[in-house]
């Protein structure tokens, strides 16, 4: 095990995949000479090259469209988009080809393309770059929505996507770059498509991915020292949602609190929440509760960035109304 | 831009201009046997018909081997027919059988053929452009020699994608051929209506690209200009955007009323028909005489119509596999 931050076990993996296959290549915004905006490539291109780490315009449709098209060539590129609200550029390239063309083809073809992408507010970066907007992908069939919440995750992942033959997109939410944690290198891929729990607990279930992860974490340790015992489910896979994994802990706990930084109308929270009606309806004891981000683009200011997105404390309060309080 | 190579120079190989002449027919019949069938309501949806075009799809496939990738638009029934891909398959894919080429999930818009290297019918405009980067990106690192295709129409040019696209091939010197078979009209907005620069090969040289335009309706000149821009690329010079000048003789799409154009602008191109071009050059070479065109003239009906009865005969997918295409297993 090696003891490292989220922003050096994306790089880690990245430098796996690019030692092991030819075929590898990373390509995006300032990936290379600048070393990524968010510094995951930096000190690549020096290893491997401006052949395999190739800095771009400003096209996302064109980069990303050209990924899809090197992955039909068999190459297995990897894309970065900087941040998740760059990447409706490449909306066209990603809906109307990546996730298409195995079916309009009538499985002829294949896309196994890797995009990665940072995601999520809480850095004062206000209403062009701070969106959580993960669901939206996580809408389209074809693709594969990855959230990884750790840093074992987020070098995991990343291989476990490359194994994939089709288009899988990781949404790395900005906050959890400094974030340190422990990897080991040497394990076979994750398995990328379940849902883990992260705390075991029987009175109610916080469903939580990517950035809220650690707030859901924390809201747990608060209500445990009230005497309620939360469980937390770390989704890490958006599309697939393993239904099972959330079926499984709302039959424990009868209650459910589904975190999601998104805003809260048309949400992937809404949609868990759904599921848990259809499929645990007889289990639930109270109404599943969200928290969202509140319906307003996001403010620059630090104290209205905070109130709009979801608190530790919001999470605690719904916990606590839907548990019954002799608990 | 250079000068666009002429037809009326020595005359060309009897057999290599019957082919020519047949690919053409082929397409020609191929897509008046759609209308028909459309009429009848065998195929649904959109159907966009390359009849008047048949020369840019026909001369500049001349240019390309098999290692050679193609990608084409919504409007590919030409591009695919003259890649190789049977009719039989092509009919069957629009009746939407399984026996289609893309088993009915594609349609007229969509045919794909992986074996042939035909990347498929894109029906976002611009779309295909930067695949076609892509596909050439990744001949180049795998150190493959191969070049490819990318047929668009004139309606791409006002695409960001169109921008991005010609920059990003060039920029990385990446061999693609950009083919622009400019019918004058995106969809019904004539091209001086949408365009304030109307020379789409003059909009490659701010991008570092080379570039030249040809008459579309001589099959000759195509194939002379296109063969002169793949060799260019082949050799190493980065991409190239040929602009092939033409028309569509049939409304953009069955569902079309024409009301955006004269009858007579109409007439005046159809004296430029390609085909009726080609044969009378032929004749006039000495190298077509009745009884060889009636015998091609058969032959093309019969694939055509063998073709239709592939499609009647071809069986449904079965509904169960309606969810099997759209991911495959993890690779080993």
């Amino acid at each position: 095990m090696t003891k490292m931050t989220y922003r050096e076990a994306v790089r880690a993996a990245l430098r796996k995949a690019l030692r092991s296959d030819p075929r590898v290549f990373l390509m995006g915004e300032d990936v290379g000479r600048y070393g990524g905006a968010f510094a995951v490539s930096h000190g690549l291109l020096a290893e491997f090259g401006p052949e395999r780490i190739r800095d771009t315009p400003l096209s996302e449709s064109t980069f990303v469209g050209a990924g899809i098209g090197a992955a039909l060539g068999g190459m297995r590129p990897i894309v970065e988009i900087m941040t998740v609200n760059f990447s409706f550029l490449a909306m066209d390239q990603i809906l109307n080809n990546a996730a298409t063309l195995r079916h309009m083809s009538g499985g002829q073809l294949n896309v196994p393309l890797v995009v990665r992408m940072a995601t999520g507010g809480g850095r004062q970066m206000a209403a062009q770059h701070s969106n959580s907007l993960e669901g939206w992908y996580a809408h389209i069939p074809g693709i594969q929505v990855l959230a990884p919440a750790t840093v074992a995750d987020a070098y995991g992942m990343l291989l476990g996507a490359l194994r994939e033959a089709d288009p899988v997109f990781i949404f790395e939410h900005a906050t959890l770059y400094p974030l340190e944690g422990e990897v080991d290198e040497s394990a076979e891929p994750l398995e990328i498509t379940r849902a883990a729990v992260r705390r075991s607990g029987g009175d109610v279930t916080l469903i939580a991915y990517g950035g809220s992860l650690g707030k859901a974490l924390q809201a747990a340790e608060r209500l445990a020292q009230a005497g309620i015992e939360a469980e937390v489910l770390d989704l890490r896979a958006l599309r697939p949602l393993d239904i099972p994994a959330i079926v499984a802990s709302v039959a424990k706990t009868h209650r459910a609190v589904v975190v999601d930084e998104a805003w809260r109308t048309g949400s992937l929270a809404a949609e868990i929440s759904a599921q848990i009606m259809e499929k645990a309806f007889d289990d639930l004891d109270a109404p599943v509760a969200r928290v969202c981000s509140a319906e307003v683009p996001m403010p620059y200011a630090k104290h209205l960035e905070t109130a709009a997105l979801p608190k530790v404390e919001e999470i605690v309060r719904a916990a606590q109304e839907l548990v019954p309080r002799h608990g | 831009m250079s000068a666009a190579p002429s037809s009326d120079g020595p005359t060309p190989d009897r057999e290599h201009a019957l082919f020519l002449l047949r690919e053409m027919l082929r397409i020609r019949r191929f897509e008046e046997k759609a209308a028909e069938m459309y009429s009848l309501q065998k195929i649904h949806g959109f159907l966009h018909l390359y009849i008047g075009e048949e020369a840019t799809g026909v001369g500049a496939m001349q240019a390309f081997t098999p290692e050679d990738a193609i990608v084409a638009t919504y409007r590919e029934h030409g591009h695919a027919i003259a890649r190789g891909m049977p009719a039989t398959v092509l009919m069957a894919e629009m009746f939407g059988k399984a026996t289609g080429c893309s088993h009915g999930h594609g349609g007229s818009m969509h045919f794909f053929d992986k074996a042939r290297r035909f990347y498929g019918g894109y029906a976002i405009v611009g779309g295909g452009l930067p695949i076609a980067v892509g596909l050439a990106l990744a001949e180049k690192l795998q150190k493959h020699s191969g070049v490819t295709a990318c047929y668009f129409g004139d309606g791409a040019v006002a695409e960001g994608e169109f921008h991005e696209a010609l920059n990003l091939a060039a920029l990385w010197k990446l061999p693609v051929v950009f083919l622009c078979e400019n019918n004058l009209y995106a969809m019904g907005t004539a091209l001086a209506r949408h365009q304030a620069q109307t020379d789409i090969s003059a909009k490659a040289a701010p991008y570092g690209l080379a570039s030249s335009a040809v008459d579309g309706m001589d099959v000759l000149a195509v194939e002379a200009a296109a063969k002169q821009a793949a060799a260019f690329v082949r050799a190493g010079n980065g991409p190239y955007l040929l602009e092939l000048r033409t028309y569509r003789f049939r409304a953009h799409s069955m569902a079309d009323p024409d009301l955006y154009r004269t009858k007579e602008e109409i007439e005046e191109w159809k004296k430029r028909d390609p085909l009726a071009l080609f044969d009378a050059r032929l004749r006039a070479w000495g190298l077509l005489e009745d009884a060889e065109r009636a015998r091609l003239e058969a032959e093309v009906t019969a694939e055509i119509e063998e073709a239709v009865r592939f499609a009647e005969a071809g069986p449904w997918e079965p509904v169960e596999n309606l969810l099997a295409d759209v991911r495959g297993p993890v690779k080993s």
